[in-house]
Formats: C-alpha cells, sequence, structure tokens
C-alpha cells in the first residue's frame, strides 16, 4: 500500500540508487577493462548493474565463445542479434510457438524465454549446428523427404524438438510424438508430415 | 524490457538477502514466467537473484515420503522413477502442463509459483488489482470464461494456472521455505491464498522467503490415480478444469480418496468434503455422480463461464472413473 510516509523514502531510495549508478559509471570508465572483467570473474557473487554487461562463456555449436551482454538479452536474441545465427526463429517471442527451440546441454528449451546469463558454461546446439558439414542430419533428410514444412519458418524449432523427441525416447507412437511436439506450433499445418519424418528416424535406428 | 541488475549467489543465505532486503528484487529460477512477464511489463523486477547454483535440484526418497528439490526441473520431476512409482498422480499433473521444452526449463518451486493467465493481469493497459492493486477488476464485467468459480472476490475472479500443483495439494504435500526468519514448512494447502482484498498476493510467503523444497509424503496412492484436464486444444493449453483424483480401493469399496479441481479458483481447490463423503462407498459412477454434486457446493458462476458449472463436475466424475479403473 502507498501511504504517504513512504513517498519519500522511496524518493530517497531512486535518488541514492541513481547516484550509485552513476558514480559506478565513472569508476568503471576509470579502470582498466581487464581489471573489471577479472574482478567479475573472481567474484563469489557475480554482480551486474544495471547498464553494465556482464562476461558470458558459452559454447556454441562445438565452437567456444567469450562474449559480452545485457543481463536482460534472451538467449535468442543473443543468437540472432550478437552472432548472427539466424536458424533460430522468433516466432511469438512469448514460449508459445516453438520457433526458437534450441539444445542446451542436450536437452530442448524456448530461448527466448531464458536470459543468456543464465547459462553461463553450457554447451548451446542450434540448426546450424545439426548437420554434418554437408551432410544433413537424419532428422533433416527426413523433413525434406516427406514434406514436413510450408513456409518453413517453424521448421528450425521443429528439427531440433524433434531430435530431442526422439533422444528423449518420446517418439513411440503416433500420440506420443503429437504430445511431445505440441510444443512446437505450424500454421501451414505440415503436423502429418512431421509425425512422418520423425516416425521415419525413430524406426530407422539412425543414431540422432 | 527496463535493464535490471543482475546476481548468480552460490550461497542461499546470500541469495535470500537480497530479495530480502530490495522489494524490487526477484528470484529467477527457470523463467518461463517471469521472463514471459518482464517482456510484456507486467512485472518489473529492478534486481534478478539467479538462484540455479544453489544446490537444491535433488529427488529424494526419506523418512517416509520424497522431497523434490525446488530447482528439479518439471521433466525431470516427472521421469523420475521414484516419482512415478510413489506418486504417479504428480507425474501425471506435471506431464499435462505447458510443453516439453517448457518442462525442461520450469522449476518445482517456480511451477508452484507462476502468476494467473488472466488476460486482464496479463494487458498493461486494461484494469486488475492483482498487478496494480486499486484499479479494479477487468474480468468481473468483462470477458470472463477462463474465470473461478470458487473462492473469489469482487476484487479477483483470476484462477491458478499451475497443473503440478493441483495434484501437491491433493497428495497432502508440504512446501519447504527458507527466509531472513528461519526456516518453515508450509502445509500446501497454505501455500496459496484466497484473493479476498489483496490479490496481489498470490501466496503467504513472506518478503525473501525462498521455497527450497517440497514433501510428498507415502501414501496408499500408487495405482488408482488420474490427473484429467480439459482444455481448447488436446496438448500445451491451459486448463479450463482440471481434477486430480487419487482413490485407496479395498476391491470396489473407497477406503480414501483426495480430490482437487484446478482452473476453478485462485488457489488449487482440494475438495474436502467430497472426499469425506466418498470413504466407504462403492466405486460406482453413482457414487461419483453424488460426490461430483457435494464437490460443486458453493460454486457460482460468471457471465461467460456458466459452461464451468457442468464441466467441472463432469469433469470430476470422468477422472474418478478413469482413477478406479487404472
Amino acid at each position: 500500500m502507498n501511504t504517504e510516509p513512504d513517498l519519500p523514502a522511496n524518493h530517497d531510495e531512486a535518488r541514492r540508487n541513481f547516484l550509485k549508478q552513476s558514480s559506478l559509471l565513472t569508476a568503471l570508465a576509470l579502470v582498466p577493462g581487464p581489471v573489471v572483467e577479472a574482478a567479475a570473474q573472481n567474484l563469489d557473487e557475480r554482480v551486474a548493474s544495471a547498464f553494465e554487461k556482464v562476461p558470458l562463456k558459452l559454447e556454441i555449436n562445438g565452437k567456444k565463445f567469450k562474449l559480452d551482454v545485457e543481463p536482460r538479452t534472451t538467449l535468442l536474441d543473443l543468437l540472432r542479434e550478437q552472432l548472427h545465427l539466424t536458424g533460430t526463429k522468433k516466432g511469438c517471442d512469448y514460449g508459445q510457438c516453438g520457433a526458437c527451440t534450441v539444445h542446451v546441454d542436450g536437452q530442448r528449451v524456448n530461448s527466448c524465454l531464458s536470459f543468456a546469463v543464465m547459462h553461463e558454461g553450457k554447451k548451446i546446439t542450434t540448426i546450424e549446428g545439426l548437420a554434418d558439414g554437408d551432410k544433413l542430419h537424419p532428422m533433416q533428410a527426413a523433413f525434406v523427404k516427406h514434406d514436413g514444412f510450408q513456409c518453413g519458418y517453424c521448421t528450425p524449432g521443429q528439427i531440433m524438438s524433434a531430435v530431442a523427441c526422439v533422444r528423449e525416447g518420446h517418439a513411440g507412437s503416433e500420440a506420443e510424438i503429437r504430445e511431445y511436439m505440441s510444443g512446437n506450433i505450424c500454421r501451414c499445418g505440415a503436423y502429418t508430415n512431421i509425425v512422418a519424418a520423425i516416425q521415419e528416424v525413430k524406426n530407422g535406428g539412425q543414431k540422432v | 524490457m527496463n535493464q535490471f541488475q543482475y546476481i548468480r549467489p552460490s550461497k542461499q543465505q546470500a541469495a535470500i538477502e537480497a530479495v530480502a532486503r530490495d522489494a524490487n528484487a526477484k528470484f529467477i529460477a527457470g523463467g518461463t514466467n517471469l521472463v514471459d512477464l518482464m517482456k510484456r511489463g507486467v512485472m518489473a523486477p529492478q534486481k534478478l537473484v539467479d538462484i540455479n547454483r544453489l544446490p537444491l535440484a535433488k529427488i529424494e526418497h526419506e523418512n517416509g515420503g520424497l522431497r523434490i528439490g525446488a530447482l528439479a526441473l518439471n521433466s525431470a520431476v516427472a521421469d523420475d522413477r521414484q516419482v512415478r512409482e510413489r506418486q504417479p498422480l504428480l507425474a501425471q499433473a506435471i506431464n499435462a502442463g505447458a510443453s516439453a521444452q517448457l518442462r525442461n526449463m520450469a522449476t518445482t518451486g517456480g511451477n508452484m509459483l507462476q502468476r494467473t493467465r488472466c488476460p486482464y493481469f496479463y494487458d498493461t493497459a486494461l484494469p486488475c488489482n492483482k498487478r496494480e492493486p486499486g484499479t479494479g477488476c477487468g474480468a468481473l464485467e468483462g470477458i470472463n470464461r477462463m474465470h473461478a468459480i470458487f473462492g473469489f472476490s469482487d476484487k479477483c475472479i483470476a484462477v491458478h494456472p499451475s497443473d503440478m500443483s493441483v495434484a501437491l495439494v491433493a497428495l497432502d504435500a508440504t512446501v519447504l521455505v527458507s527466509g531472513p526468519k528461519g526456516d518453515r514448512r508450509i502445509p500446501f494447502a497454505d501455500l496459496h491464498r484466497l484473493p479476498g482484498d489483496t490479490p496481489e498476493k498470490d501466496t503467504t510467503l513472506e518478503p525473501g522467503e525462498l521455497i527450497t523444497a517440497v514433501d510428498v509424503p507415502d501414501g496408499p496412492f500408487t495405482k488408482h490415480v488420474s490427473y484429467y484436464k480439459v482444455r481448447e486444444r488436446a496438448s500445451y493449453a491451459f486448463a479450463l478444469v482440471s481434477a486430480a483424483v487419487a482413490l485407496d480401493l479395498d476391491g470396489n469399496t473407497i477406503k480414501a480418496a483426495r480430490l482437487a479441481f484446478g482452473g476453478v479458483a485462485h488457489k488449487p481447490w482440494r475438495l474436502q468434503t467430497a472426499e469425506q463423503f466418498l470413504v466407504g462407498k462403492p466405486a460406482t459412477e453413482e457414487t461419483f455422480r453424488q460426490a461430483a454434486a457435494v464437490a460443486m457446493q458453493g460454486a457460482k458462476a460468471f457471465k461467460h463461464n456458466e459452461y464451468k458449472l457442468k464441466l467441472a463436475p463432469n469433469t470430476l466424475i470422468q477422472t474418478l472413473k478413469n482413477a478406479a479403473a487404472a
């Protein structure tokens, strides 16, 4: 409840925070970059003030990255905007469509609902990391063979999710595939062919 | 999205203190709900305290029950052998929620603490007492087809969206909490609250209190259980109405029953009067119909959710049948 005595207190606090932030910015400007980085990495509790970028180490598609990101950057925006890995798609941006599905340490997740800084030290696989050079991943080949897409926008997410679905052991029947693929929406309605592609990969026994 | 300060403590006490001393700080674990709300401007914490480094992800069986760490992922809990054997109702309920991707991110503690999906709460252009106390409830006279039929107030008619919590309240779980004043245990039924005059408060947690685990006591409910969720598509949608049922049968006689509804109230809605009604009765459709009538006592609909007055008892009857046949 906002009672009157709270107002000046809040105001003071806001002013103090602003002063703290401005002096921190000044301090940061005066300290050599490596010192700031070293300090940040050695802290038990790593603190990132507003406006400060946080150092972040990630492995993406087998390649190691040392990055600086704003805490508010989602994993999806990091991949697309900073690293230009645009295979991962932004559909709804609210975790409702699955177009942004990637693997983090082998588990499929919605990259739009996750801050990149929360994945320090993790291994990310995107659609770009699935093929072996020019050789398509079996799931990619099966999607082509079965026409598992029309416009193609949801396809990277569908394929990342489909690979995980088979690896998890949740592709045992058509009903199970449909249930465990329900987080990937296809507005074109290619579902029948997507299920066929997943079943072929599952039944083919290839290593996914 | 507004900028925020981000910290990642490795000690539980540091995390608790960081949130306890700053009203604008929030814990973040899976982030599946909080990030969504921050993108929409519904919540705007100035500091996020990432608790993922805390050792709270274990699922253990000890002292006559399961102890599920607050950071155990929904997918990990639903796939855990001990959970599936000892508390199959919980596994079913978790798998009825969200999608495979979201269950790989969402945690046990976070699932309990997710906010309502009421569209008036989510749309910052519309009035909502939960989001902005004193602005009024848009749903009361608005589009209220997804809303509560039990336990609402004239300040808020939103429903709690969690499936997992419906099973946990039925299974007499206890929430373990650690806070600036120490540790305490909260019976699951007392974790979530009714809106009353303060719908901005979803739970009885105090500032800075962190859920560390949930205890689910062993019971006889390992076979005749069912979680049944009625929604507008076959999967990946919030419940219109859901029901959790656990029966202990001796032949065809009901020795004990645990029942709860989801999608009907501001909290997972335990049905103790209907449970008591079932004890000693035969597991027949007639018994289930009578129990459903008991369960619906006190229900009241709004302009667009009158269907729930039929859907809820029918869902309960079907779930009782599923459980008895399981």
